[in-house]
C-alpha cells in the first residue's frame, strides 16, 4: 500500500492505495497553529486498522517550509554575497545582515580575484554580535567554480550551522536567484529538521517501517533524508500534487490544459506531450524568485466561492472570496450557488441559491436560471482567456538557435482536464468553450493526494566542462573533476546519465524508477586566434516527473 | 525585484546553429559568454525588461533595401532573415508602445551590406538595422531617424543604403579608414546630392579612449541631434571599438559603451559588430542592456580593467577636438556645400570598386543620382562582377516626385535586356518590387 498526504490550507487529504485502487481517503482540516499535529491526525486516522507492515511507501506534501516563508516565522540570516562585477547588488539584500564581500569568478568559473580571509573574519564578527547562526554563502558564477563558497565554509563551519552554499541548489545561471534560494533554504533549515524529526517518530510510533518521501514543486519526491539538507525544495508542492493527480487519471500522451478549479482559485498548467510542463528556471515565493525547480503552474482569481456582483450593469466574479456559497450559508452569490441552481450540483439549501441568483438577475433583468447560465459562462471565459495568455508567452519563450525558432515545438493543446470541487459541472461548458474534449476524474476531490501518492523521485544535474582548462563540474553534486582535451560531447553525455542515475538514488529512487534524459545538450568549438582552443560542453540531465502507476480503471470518467 | 526605469524589449538571439565557418569571427560562440553573462545577472527576472523572439524578415523585407544578384533567395539564408526580423521586432515592438527602448542582439551581422548584394563582405549579406528600418517606415509611415554607429569599422553598407537619405542622419565614429578594414568613412563622404551633410563620419585615430568617444558624443553628436531632431534615434551598437577586441587598436571601454548610450539615449539599439567575445562583449553588452533600462551600470566592468592604462594621449585628445570642430563647421555650412557641388548639374555620377572580402569577389559600380529640387532624386546603379552578372538597377526614394517616378519607370523598361544579366526597380513609394531578365522579361 501507498500513503499520500497534502497538505493544503485549509484542508490536509490523504490516501491509501492499494494496487490501482484507493483504499481508503480522509479529509481534515488543517490547523494552521499546529500543522504538524495535523498532520499526525490525519495519518492516524488513516492508518487506524490497517496492517502498518503492508504500507510500501509514503508520500508526504506539506507546506510547513512554504507557510513558514509566506508568514514571516522564519530563522534569521547572514548572507555572504559574493558579487564579481555587474548589476548594482542592493536589491540582493534578503537576509538579516547581508556582506558583500570582494572576489571574482568569471564565466568560465576562472578566478579573477581571490576572496580575502579578513573580509571573512569581519563577517563573522557581524553575525556573531546580531546572533545570527544560520547563513548562506553565495557567488556569482559559483555554478561553473565552487571554490570560493567552499573556502568560504571552511571558515564558517565550525560556528555556525546551517550553511547553505549556492551552487549546491542548482547549476542553473541565475545569481540572484542562487542568492533568495540559499536564503530560504537555510531561513527554513530548522523548521523543517523539526518536522522531520516528527515524522519519524510518528512512524516509530505506529511501528510503519516504510521509506517516506516528500514531495517538491516539480512534481516529484525526495527521501524524507536528502530532503533534510534543501528544504527549500519543498516549497510550493500543493499544485504539483493536484497535476500529478490530474496525470493519474488521463492517460494521454498530447497537450494538454489542466485545470484544478478550487474554491478561491483556479490553477493554470499544461502538458507537453503527456508531460507537466516546467518552470524554466524555477519557482517564486513571496514575490522573490528562486531555482527551485517547479511544474509550471499559473493561479487565477476565480473559483466556486469566488463572489459574484453586478458592478455598472455588468456581472463581476471575483477575485476575492467572502465566505462560504448563499446555499451553504454564506453571505455572497457565488459560481456554486449558479451551480446548484441549474442543477449541476446538489450540495446546500436550493432556495438560498436560488434566491442569491435571483437577485443577481433582477439586476441584469434576467431570470434566476439566466443568471446562473451566465455566471457560469463568465467564469469560464475568465479562465479561456487566461489560459490563451499563458499558451501565447509559453509559445513564445526564447529561443536560441534557428533550428529551434523554425521548428521549434509549440504547445497545442488538444484537451482539457479539469479537477476540483465544481470539475464536474463546468466540464461540459468547458468543453464548448475551448472547442476541445474536456474530461474530469470521478475521485476528483481527492486527487491531490493521490498525485501525492503517486509521484516518483525526480532530479536534474547540470555538467559544464571546459576542455580548454581541462575542468568538469556538477555543482548540484559537489562534483569538480580535472578532464583530459580530447573529453568530447559524447563522453559528457555518458556521464551525465550515470551521474543522474546515482544522484536519483541518493533522492531514494528506487531502480525502477530511473528512466534518465537529456534535457540540453550542446558543444562549443572554442577557438582563440585562429585556432581552436577546446571545447564547452554544457549538459543536462533530468529524471523527470512520473507516476508509479496509474488509476486505469477511472480512466474513461466524465470525458 | 528590481524593476527598470524605461521598459525595455530585448531580442536576443545568439543562433548557436550558425557560422560562416567552424574558425570564423562570426561563429556558434560568439554570444555564448554574453549569454552567461544575462543568464547569470539574471536579467530576463527584472520588471519591466521583456524578451522577444525574432520572426522572419520577408522577401519583400529585402527587396526595399536590396538588390541581390542574381536573387534573394539565392544570397540570403534563413539565418540573415532571422537576423533582420530580430531587428524588426525589435523596431516593432517599440513602435507599438509595448515598450519604450529595444536592443536586437542578434547575428548574423549586416552593416558592411550595401545595396547591391553580390555576396558577403565584412560577414554581412544583408543590412538588418536598413531593413528593420525601412520595415517599420512601410508600416507606420514616415519617420525622421538618426542612426548613430559605434561599430570600430566603417559602417559602409549603411552609408550606401542611406547616401542619398535626408531623412536619415547617418553618423558613424569609427577607427580612421586608413589604418583599418573598409577603408572608407572619411569627412568628404557627406552624402549623395539629395542628402548632402547628412552622412556624418568620425574617423577617430587609433588609441581612442573613453574620454574621446564621449567628447564626440557631447561636442558634435548631440548638438546635431538637437537641430535635426529625429523622431527616432537607433543606436547600431558594434562592439569592436573595445580595448580587448582582436581585430582593431581602440581603447573604449564597457562603461564607456554604456554611458555612451545612456547619453545618447537612443530607442532602439542593435549589434553589430564586436569580436572580442569573452573579454568585451558580456560586459558592453550588459552595460548597454542596464543603460537602456534606466539601470545602474557603474559596477560593470571587465576583468582586467585598468583604468590608467587605457588613458588616451593628450595628442588623440587635441586631434579629437579639431576633427569634431571641421566636422561641425561642414554641418553648419551643408546647403552652401551643397549649392556649390550641385551647381549647373543635372545628374551627379560616382565610381565605385566594391570588395567582397569575404566571399572575394569584387564588383565595379557606376551609381547616377538625378539632382531634382522636388525630392531626393530618382537614382540608378550600373555593376558589374568579376564573378559575371551585370545589373542595372533603378530605385525611386520614397519622397520621390512624379517627374522621378516617370523617370524610374521608363528607365526600368528601356533598360537593354541584352546587356544585362538582370535588371532591378525599386519603387518605394509605391512599395513595388520588379526585376526582368532575358529569362524572365
Amino acid at each position: 500500500m501507498i500513503v499520500g498526504l497534502d497538505m493544503g490550507g485549509t484542508h490536509i487529504d490523504a490516501v491509501l492505495l492499494h494496487q490501482g485502487e484507493i483504499v481508503k481517503a480522509t479529509k481534515r482540516p488543517t490547523d494552521r497553529s499546529n500543522m504538524l499535529e495535523s498532520i499526525l491526525d490525519t495519518l492516524e486516522s488513516l492508518f487506524s486498522g490497517q496492517d502498518p507492515s503492508q504500507i510500501e511507501r509514503i508520500n508526504l506534501s506539506t507546506t510547513i517550509c512554504t507557510n513558514a516563508i509566506v508568514e514571516n516565522k522564519t530563522d534569521p540570516v547572514g548572507m555572504i554575497i559574493e558579487c564579481g562585477p555587474g548589476l548594482d547588488n542592493d536589491f540582493l539584500r534578503c537576509g538579516r545582515e547581508n556582506i558583500f564581500i570582494s572576489g571574482y569568478i568569471d564565466h568560465r568559473g576562472r578566478e579573477v580575484s581571490p576572496i580575502r580571509i579578513e573580509e571573512i573574519k569581519e563577517a563573522v564578527r557581524t553575525f556573531k554580535d546580531q546572533s545570527i547562526s544560520a547563513l548562506a554563502v553565495v557567488g556569482k558564477f559559483s555554478v561553473r567554480n565552487g571554490d570560493h563558497e567552499l573556502k568560504i565554509l571552511d571558515l564558517l563551519k565550525d560556528e555556525f550551522f546551517p550553511v547553505t552554499l549556492g551552487h549546491t541548489l542548482s547549476g542553473k545561471l541565475n545569481f540572484p536567484r542562487r542568492v533568495f534560494t540559499a536564503y530560504y533554504n537555510s531561513a527554513v533549515y530548522n523548521t523543517y529538521q523539526k518536522f522531520c524529526e516528527s515524522i519519524q517518530r510518528a512512524m516509530q510510533k505506529e511501528n510503519i517501517k516504510a521509506p517516506v518521501y516528500v514531495l517538491k514543486a516539480d512534481g516529484g519526491t525526495m527521501s524524507i533524508t536528502a530532503s533534510r539538507q534543501f528544504p527549500v525544495n519543498t516549497i510550493l508542492s500543493g499544485p504539483a500534487a493536484s497535476i500529478m493527480g490530474g496525470q493519474a487519471f488521463l492517460k494521454t500522451s498530447q497537450d494538454a490544459i489542466f485545470l484544478d478549479i478550487g474554491g478561491t482559485t483556479t490553477d493554470i498548467s499544461f502538458l507537453a506531450e503527456g508531460v507537466p510542463l516546467l518552470e524554466p528556471l524555477g519557482i517564486k515565493i513571496a514575490g522573490y524568485p528562486t531555482l527551485v525547480r517547479a511544474l509550471f503552474s499559473v493561479s487565477i482569481g476565480v473559483g466556486g466561492d469566488s463572489k459574484v456582483r453586478v458592478e455598472d450593469q455588468k456581472l463581476a466574479i471575483g477575485p476575492e472570496r467572502l465566505d462560504r456559497p448563499k446555499a451553504l450559508g454564506g453571505k455572497c452569490a457565488t459560481p456554486t450557488d449558479a451551480m446548484i441552481v441549474l442543477g449541476l450540483l446538489d450540495i446546500g439549501d436550493r432556495n438560498k441559491a436560488f434566491l442569491a441568483m435571483k437577485e443577481i438577475g433582477d439586476k441584469l433583468n434576467l431570470s434566476a436560471e439566466a443568471a446562473a447560465k451566465m455566471v457560469l459562462d463568465q467564469m469560464v471565459h475568465m479562465i479561456y482567456v487566461k489560459v490563451d495568455e499563458l499558451l501565447s508567452d509559453l509559445n513564445s519563450r526564447p529561443v536560441y538557435t534557428v533550428r529551434e525558432l523554425l521548428y521549434g515545438k509549440k504547445i497545442k493543446p488538444k484537451r482539457v482536464q479539469v479537477i476540483g470541487g465544481p470539475a464536474q459541472a463546468l466540464a461540459p461548458i468547458i468543453a464548448e468553450k475551448f472547442s476541445l474534449p474536456c474530461s474530469y476524474p470521478k475521485l476528483y476531490e481527492a486527487a491531490n493526494a493521490v498525485g501525492a501518492a503517486l509521484a516518483r523521485p525526480t532530479s536534474e544535474i547540470t555538467m559544464y566542462v571546459d576542455t580548454a582548462q581541462g575542468t568538469l563540474s556538477v555543482p548540484e553534486m559537489g562534483l569538480y573533476e580535472r578532464v583530459s582535451s580530447s573529453y568530447s560531447l559524447e563522453d559528457a553525455k555518458k556521464r551525465v546519465t550515470a551521474l543522474i542515475k546515482e544522484q536519483a538514488k541518493q533522492l531514494g529512487a528506487r531502480d525502477d524508477e530511473i528512466q534518465a534524459e537529456l534535457v540540453e545538450e550542446s558543444s562549443f568549438n572554442m577557438v582563440r586566434g585562429f585556432y581552436s582552443s577546446g571545447k564547452n560542453i554544457r549538459v543536462r540531465a533530468q529524471i523527470k516527473p512520473g507516476l508509479i502507476y496509474r488509476l486505469w480503471s477511472d480512466e474513461n470518467a466524465g470525458s | 525585484m528590481l524593476a527598470a526605469k524605461h521598459r525595455l524589449g530585448l531580442v536576443f538571439f545568439p543562433a548557436f546553429d550558425w557560422a560562416i565557418s567552424p574558425s570564423h569571427p562570426e561563429r556558434e560562440e560568439r554570444l555564448l559568454y554574453t549569454q552567461d553573462q544575462i543568464f547569470e545577472e539574471g536579467i530576463m527576472d527584472i520588471e519591466n525588461i521583456k524578451s522577444y523572439n525574432p520572426e522572419l524578415a520577408k522577401k519583400k523585407d529585402v527587396e526595399r533595401v536590396h538588390f541581390c544578384v542574381p536573387d534573394v533567395e539565392t544570397r540570403v539564408t534563413q539565418s540573415h532573415l532571422i537576423s533582420a526580423g530580430g531587428a524588426i521586432k525589435a523596431a516593432q515592438v517599440v513602435m507599438e508602445r509595448k515598450v519604450e527602448k529595444a536592443f536586437a542582439l542578434v547575428r548574423p551581422p549586416g552593416h558592411h551590406a550595401q545595396r547591391v548584394v553580390y555576396g558577403d563582405r565584412g560577414f554581412c549579406i544583408i543590412n538588418i538595422e536598413a531593413i528593420m528600418l525601412e520595415n517599420i517606415r512601410a508600416n507606420y509611415g514616415p519617420i525622421r531617424v538618426a542612426i548613430v554607429y559605434t561599430d570600430c569599422h566603417h559602417w559602409d553598407g549603411t552609408q550606401d543604403v542611406y547616401w542619398n537619405d535626408p531623412n536619415t542622419l547617418f553618423i558613424s565614429f569609427h577607427q580612421d579608414g586608413r589604418t583599418l578594414y573598409p577603408g572608407t568613412g572619411f569627412l568628404d563622404e557627406f552624402g549623395g546630392p539629395g542628402a548632402i551633410g547628412y552622412n556624418i563620419n568620425v574617423p577617430l585615430p587609433p588609441g581612442t579612449g573613453e574620454e574621446g568617444f564621449l567628447y564626440v558624443l557631447d561636442n558634435l553628436v548631440l548638438p546635431i541631434l538637437d537641430e535635426y531632431k529625429p523622431e527616432l534615434v537607433v543606436n547600431s551598437a558594434g562592439q569592436d571599438n573595445h580595448y580587448t577586441d582582436p581585430l582593431t587598436n581602440m581603447n573604449f571601454t564597457a562603461r564607456g559603451y554604456a554611458e555612451l548610450n545612456h547619453r545618447l539615449n537612443p530607442h532602439i539599439a542593435v549589434l553589430e559588430g564586436g569580436y572580442s567575445i569573452e573579454g568585451a562583449l558580456p560586459y558592453v553588452n550588459l552595460g548597454i542592456i542596464l543603460a537602456m533600462a534606466g539601470l545602474d551600470y557603474s559596477n560593470v566592468k571587465e576583468p582586467d580593467f585598468d583604468e590608467k592604462k587605457l588613458r588616451q594621449s593628450p595628442q588623440i585628445t587635441e586631434y579629437i577636438k579639431r576633427l569634431c570642430e571641421d566636422i561641425y563647421e561642414r554641418w553648419k555650412h551643408k546647403e552652401q556645400i551643397a549649392r556649390e557641388l550641385l551647381k549647373g548639374k543635372d545628374y551627379i555620377v560616382r565610381q565605385r570598386h566594391v570588395y567582397y572580402d569575404t566571399d572575394g569577389i569584387m564588383e565595379y559600380q557606376t551609381q547616377k543620382f538625378k539632382v531634382c529640387k522636388k525630392c531626393s532624386g530618382v537614382n540608378f546603379i550600373e555593376s558589374n562582377s568579376d564573378i559575371g552578372m551585370p545589373i542595372f538597377a533603378v530605385t525611386i526614394p520614397p519622397d520621390a516626385c512624379p517627374s522621378c517616378v516617370d523617370e524610374g519607370y521608363r528607365a526600368y523598361k528601356n533598360a537593354d535586356i541584352q546587356k544585362y544579366y538582370k535588371i532591378y526597380l525599386q519603387d518605394r513609394p509605391g512599395d513595388n518590387f520588379m526585376a526582368r531578365s532575358i529569362n524572365a522579361p
